[in-house]
This record gives C-alpha cells, structure tokens and sequence, in this order.
C-alpha cells in the first residue's frame, strides 16, 4: 500500500496493511518534523508533491528492495501540505519472515525515497523560507 | 501540438502556476520546451537544477514530445 495523503497519516492503519501471518518482523520508521535545521530554528514544513510520479517512484523503491531481501509486505505514507512540529511526515512498514531484511530494506526505501521521489520540503524560519535541496 | 506542463515547489512559485498547455512545434523535445520557458518565464532561470520527467517517468533533455504529453519540471527533491 502507497499513499501520498494531505491528511495526519495514521500510523496504525500503515503498520496494519503491513502486517502478514507469515513475517516475524515488522520495522517502521516514522520521519517527523524537527524544530531545528542548518542552525536555524524552524517553525514549521510545508511539503509539495506530484502525488501520481511520487506512488509510483515509491513503487519501484519497494520492487527493488523486493529483489534484495525478502520483503512480504510493505505500506508507505507520505504526507503533503503544512506539518507542525513533531508531525509524522513519513512512515515505513515493512514485514519480512526475519528482522535482519525488514531493518536494511526500511533503510533502503527511506534513503532512496529521499533520492528520487518528486516530493519537497520547504523549511518556514522566524527569518524566511527556503525549499531544500537534500543533494546541495 | 500541445503539452501539459507541472510545476512544483521552487519552479511552481518562479512561474506562479500549477500547471499550463504549452504548444510546441512537431518534433519538439523535453529541452525545446523548456527553452521556451525560459523565454517566456525569465524568472525561470532562478531555478538552477532541475530535472525533467515525461508521463511520469525522468527523461532526458533531448526526448521527443508526443501531443498530450504530461510534462513535469522537478525541482531537486527533498522528501522524508
């Protein structure tokens, strides 16, 4: 399951689709919006998306991942539009039969997610805002 | 022949729209239309990396446009 939601996601339901009889592990990980970036303190996030490349860039990180552990089931939530802080931006879950492959491939879909996804943040300061480039 | 063209983030505020119908001439590419961007957008060329994908997918420069493309200028990302 892939979802790019401009609604608090819920992480239970993403833990939910994840869940399978037949892992005994489920990793996830949540990104949350932190109060501080680059020595400045951040009031908030706003976060822009194009939600129809973002699925399905999303889908082929799960596939590749796929192809390196054994990934049963997996659910991704990302969320759009002003987040405050502390908010869920993101949540990860993924079910595999053992713990060892659900960690790496957490790991592999949030990094490749912030590589290639068509999604953007940008950062509201007391002093400004900036849309940030994770590659600068 | 005429292509659909979305913004984003940084790019979506330079030019001020979501999206446009562009037309471009037969055997038009990805770089083509964006040259015309830039002419009829200088504040454009504010944005200093980008990259291009059509229908969905990153395509280079030099793709060639079909009519009813879906056009999309990507600023670099930052999600997570």
């Amino acid at each position: 399951m892939i979802e790019i939601t401009a609604e608090p996601i819920d992480v239970q339901k993403i833990i939910a689709a994840a869940s399978s009889d037949d892992c005994g592990a489920l990793n996830v990980f949540l990104g949350t919006v932190r109060n501080h970036s680059r020595g400045k303190d951040v009031n908030r996030l706003e976060y822009d998306a194009y939600p129809a490349m973002a699925s399905k860039m999303i889908q082929r990180i799960v596939d590749e991942a796929g192809e390196k552990w054994d990934v049963r089931k997996s659910a991704i939530s990302h969320r759009t539009g002003v987040l405050a802080i502390g908010d869920v931006a993101v949540v990860i879950a993924v079910a595999t039969p053992h713990r060892q492959d659900s960690f790496a491939a957490c790991q592999y879909i949030i990094d490749r997610l912030k590589e290639i996804v068509p999604i953007w943040k940008k950062e509201v300061a007391v002093d400004g805002e900036t849309w940030i480039d994770s590659h600068a | 022949m005429t292509v659909n063209v979305k913004f984003f983030a940084l790019g979506k505020e330079l030019i001020g729209e979501n999206q446009l119908e562009m037309t471009v001439p037969d055997g038009a590419t990805a770089g083509d239309l964006i040259d015309q961007l830039k002419e009829k957008y200088p504040r454009f060329a504010e944005l200093n990396s980008f990259l291009v994908a059509v229908n969905l997918e990153y395509a280079e420069l030099n793709t060639p446009l079909n009519d009813g493309d879906e056009v999309a200028v990507i600023p670099p990302v930052s999600g997570g």
